[in-house]
């Protein structure tokens, strides 16, 4: 067995992705032997990309089928089960699109929108049919005529009532047993009051009935119910979509040699695992042999790779970069860090918790007014005349003219449009919530390695380095994955090819090469010089002769400088907390002019600077990347996530922003302050209509004709009021900063 | 004043079918891509239409 410490040197710096056997564990399977995958591929934005990225997939061998879908980001394709699964990462790659394995075969879909989108259908059909036949009744039509009308309009509120209804109803019914009252009790009470009298009325040819209006108020609050479920299922879908850092399952080579590609829930301590460079580490593990670098910016926030050899230990989630291992696992899957790290999430929950959306509060207030009110009138005329029909039905008109159509828009609509400004931005929102909390905040806390930087080393000491050097250099470094490599390589495209033989990637040490009969060597200072033991670093040697030394540092995102200043323009207090080296945070904080920040942070460190900031009074944005960062992004009042991050802290963050670019987090804080104004005007609008519509309804002056009128009119400007939104959203979705600058109070 | 009784049931069935239309649609996956259907018409060539069989979910 050759030793796994040289690895074959042949290979090209191929992108890393999910190998086939991922992409076969993370299709399904359909009838008539047909497999699908489902791909996020955050980059697509326009037709032109559909149409070549469908002709490229379609190509492959065995593809069946490729369709992309604009609206999110998804190419679905299909291929015969019985040919192994295509390139498909690769090809995609290869047009310049970057895409993840999409997650969704474990999960039924949900057919909640789909019952609500049919619930509303139904409705609007029957408000406007209700509503054109109750237009020929107010017209003036004869006693006999109008009678057939109500009939007709009695047989068509019904069933309406019975089917769109059951959202309220059943809502309603699951409060009450549980001894609460929430929104949907007056709601129901309402509509199926005024449906019972205008029924009585009816049979006793009553000359004015509130079908319209109980048809209608239900359309009106499936509307605003339907917009608040589409904003979280986007969400929920969107973020779910990306990448899924943890790997699916690992080579396990068995006791008697035979190889088996294991799903990673399925792999148990003592199994051994070949782990080829490049892959990510299943489950917390040690070292049997080989030498390698190991990546654990996304696990600990360290920038620099840590060389590993036998009997390292390993934790799940970390990198594989340079070397082939062989490793014997030695925990289960729930058992490794990243479990321990959902543990720690589970003990920082409770902050967010404890916010209750507006709405709620909203609703909390509303409704024993809304009875309390509708019970006084019914009382109050029961006293004054004792007509027991018209205290009804002057109740009634109470409790629908009082029903919180407009209140039940004004904050799902502004949401809505808030949530498709931040999805055209390249931001996504988990939940509306998220945008009402961001508004509270006072405080922003930064993770570094990821988040302020990209997590990608580059060489900054390429003026002093002579060109010659700088190629050969390159030209070996083509040949390794390790992140110094990749940056070096980077600088060499476009140069002519330099004739390099035998070369071999020491794993953990470099890449050594020979060139006209000398031997090269790119890496680690001690393993590339003989005898000078005082340069440290990553080097360039000939012969164990140092020729020169590269410099490297992590790489601010683009922006980032704007972007910090944009946030402390907007009346923010800043802070970075990394586990990284304190050398390396202090010199990101002084480029970005942050004074606040504290290196070599351990994850429940962070969770607890976050509350000790929130014991403070502080309300914290985190905005943070890594596994480490898990815990203090639930921790906190809000967070965020780039997109490149692991899963685990991506499904603990409330917005997930795509692009590299920083500027999306004062975007987003921007956005979600215009979108809070906007739900405060909507308030004071519905709460104004209340206020002139309740005592016209008390003093028993409502016709179904006003009620409808009014009702249609408050949610219409409400509406209207909140699109105001996406009309200001054109300058702000211009990447520059000033643009969203512009839109800060 | 006997037109009433055909003309009613007529505007209320006419109103029923676009109701069937429109679940129709919604079962068959229209509202699915609205971005993407609006940038075909620009890029897919055009077919005669065969009995093709449905190629959505």
């Amino acid at each position: 067995m050759p030793s796994p410490a040289i690895a074959e040197a042949a290979v090209a710096p191929a992108p890393m992705g999910p190998a086939a056997n991922e992409l076969l564990l993370a299709s399904r399977v359909l009838p008539h032997g047909i497999r699908q995958a489902d791909l996020s591929v955050p980059g697509i934005h326009c037709g032109n990309c559909v149409r070549s990225i469908e002709k490229a997939l379609i190509r492959l061998d065995g593809v069946e089928s490729a369709r992309v879908n604009l609206s999110t980001k998804r190419a679905g394709v299909r291929w015969r089960a019985d040919k192994s699964p295509p390139p498909l990462i690769e090809t995609l790659a290869n047009l310049g699109f970057e895409s993840h394995l999409h997650d969704d075969g474990d999960e039924p879909r949900d057919g909640t929108l789909t019952g609500l989108i049919r619930a509303l259908a139904v409705s609007g059909f029957a408000a406007m049919n209700i509503m054109m036949l109750a237009g020929s009744v107010w017209a003036g039509a004869d006693p006999a005529t109008r009678d057939i009308l109500h009939w007709i309009c009695a047989g068509l509120a019904l069933p309406t009532l019975l089917y769109s209804g059951r959202i309220f109803y059943l809502s309603a019914w699951k409060a009450l047993r549980y001894g609460r009252t929430n929104m949907d009790v007056p709601i129901s009470i309402g509509i199926t009051l005024a449906f019972l009298l205008s029924l009585y009325d009816t049979t006793q040819s009553g000359e004015q009935v509130y079908f319209d209006a109980s048809v209608s108020l239900v359309f009106f609050l499936l509307i605003g119910r339907t917009l608040d479920h589409l904003m979280r299922e986007r969400a929920r879908t969107a973020v779910k979509g990306l990448a899924r850092m943890a790997p699916r399952g690992a080579l396990v080579l068995h006791a008697d040699g035979v190889r088996d590609y294991l799903p990673v829930r399925e792999i148990e301590p003592g199994m051994t695992i070949l782990l080829a460079a490049g892959e990510r580490v299943p489950v917390d593990a040690i070292v049997l042999s080989g030498t390698s670098d190991l990546d654990r910016s996304l696990v600990s926030g360290e920038s620099v790779p840590v060389a590993v050899g036998p009997k390292a230990r390993l934790e799940a989630g970390t990198v594989n970069l340079t070397g082939p291992l062989t490793i014997r696992a030695e925990a289960f899957e729930q058992d490794s860090t990243l479990a321990a790290m959902i543990r720690l999430m589970e003990v920082a929950e409770g902050g967010r918790s404890q916010y209750r959306r507006l709405a709620d509060r909203a609703a909390a207030l509303y409704s024993p007014v809304v009875h309390l009110t509708a019970l006084v009138t019914f009382v109050g005329w029961m006293a004054l005349d004792g007509d027991l029909h018209q205290a009804t039905t002057i109740a009634i008109s109470v409790l629908i003219i009082t029903c919180p159509c407009a209140l039940g828009l004004a904050v799902p609509m502004v949401q809505m449009v808030a949530a498709r400004r931040l999805f055209a931005a390249g931001i996504m929102v988990r939940d509306g919530s998220a945008l009402e909390r961001l508004v509270e905040i006072d405080t922003v806390a930064f993770d570094k390695t990821g988040t302020l930087t990209l997590g990608k080393p580059e060489l900054t000491n390429r003026a002093g380095i002579a060109p010659d050097q700088l190629a050969l250099a390159a030209a070996m470094a083509g040949h390794s994955r390790h992140p110094y490599s990749v940056a070096i390589a980077r600088l060499a495209q476009g140069d002519e090819a330099i004739e390099i033989s035998d070369i071999k990637e020491v794993a953990g040490f470099g890449i050594e090469a020979r060139r006209a009969g000398k031997l090269y060597r790119l890496g680690r200072a001690d393993w590339a010089l003989t005898g000078d033991k005082d340069v440290s670093g990553t080097v360039l040697s000939s012969d164990g002769a140092l020729l020169t030394k590269f410099v490297f540092s992590d790489r601010l995102r683009p922006d980032a400088t704007g972007a910090t200043a944009t946030l402390e323009h907007q009346g923010l207090a800043l802070e970075i907390i990394s586990g990284d080296q304190s050398g390396m945070v202090a010199a990101v904080a002084g480029q970005l002019g942050v004074t606040s920040y504290e290196g070599g942070m351990l994850p429940t460190e962070k969770s607890a600077r976050i509350e000790a900031l929130a014991a403070a009074g502080h309300k914290t944005l985190m905005v943070g990347d890594g596994l480490n960062d898990a815990p203090a992004l639930v921790a906190a009042h809000v967070s965020m996530a780039p997109g490149s991050a692991i899963d685990i802290g991506r499904n603990a963050a409330d917005f997930v922003f795509l692009h590299q670019d920083l500027s999306a987090v004062p975007q987003a804080i921007a956005v979600a302050r215009q979108a809070q104004g906007l739900v405060r005007q909507n308030f004071a609008l519905a709460i104004l209509y209340n206020a002139v519509a309740l005592p016209i309804a008390i003093s028993g002056h409502v016709s179904p004709f006003v009620a409808a009128v009014a009702m249609s009119g408050s949610s219409i400007v409400v509406v209207l009021n909140a699109l105001r939104l996406s009309r200001g959203g054109r300058s702000a979705e211009s990447p520059t900063i000033g643009a969203t600058a512009e839109a800060t109070p | 004043m006997s037109s009433l009784y055909f003309l009613i049931p007529i505007s209320i069935l006419s109103g029923a079918a676009g109701l069937a239309i429109f679940f129709w649609s919604l079962r068959n996956g229209q509202y699915e891509d609205m971005d993407g259907a609006a940038e075909r018409i620009l890029y897919e060539d055009d077919e005669p239409l065969p009995g093709r069989s449905d190629h959505r979910e």
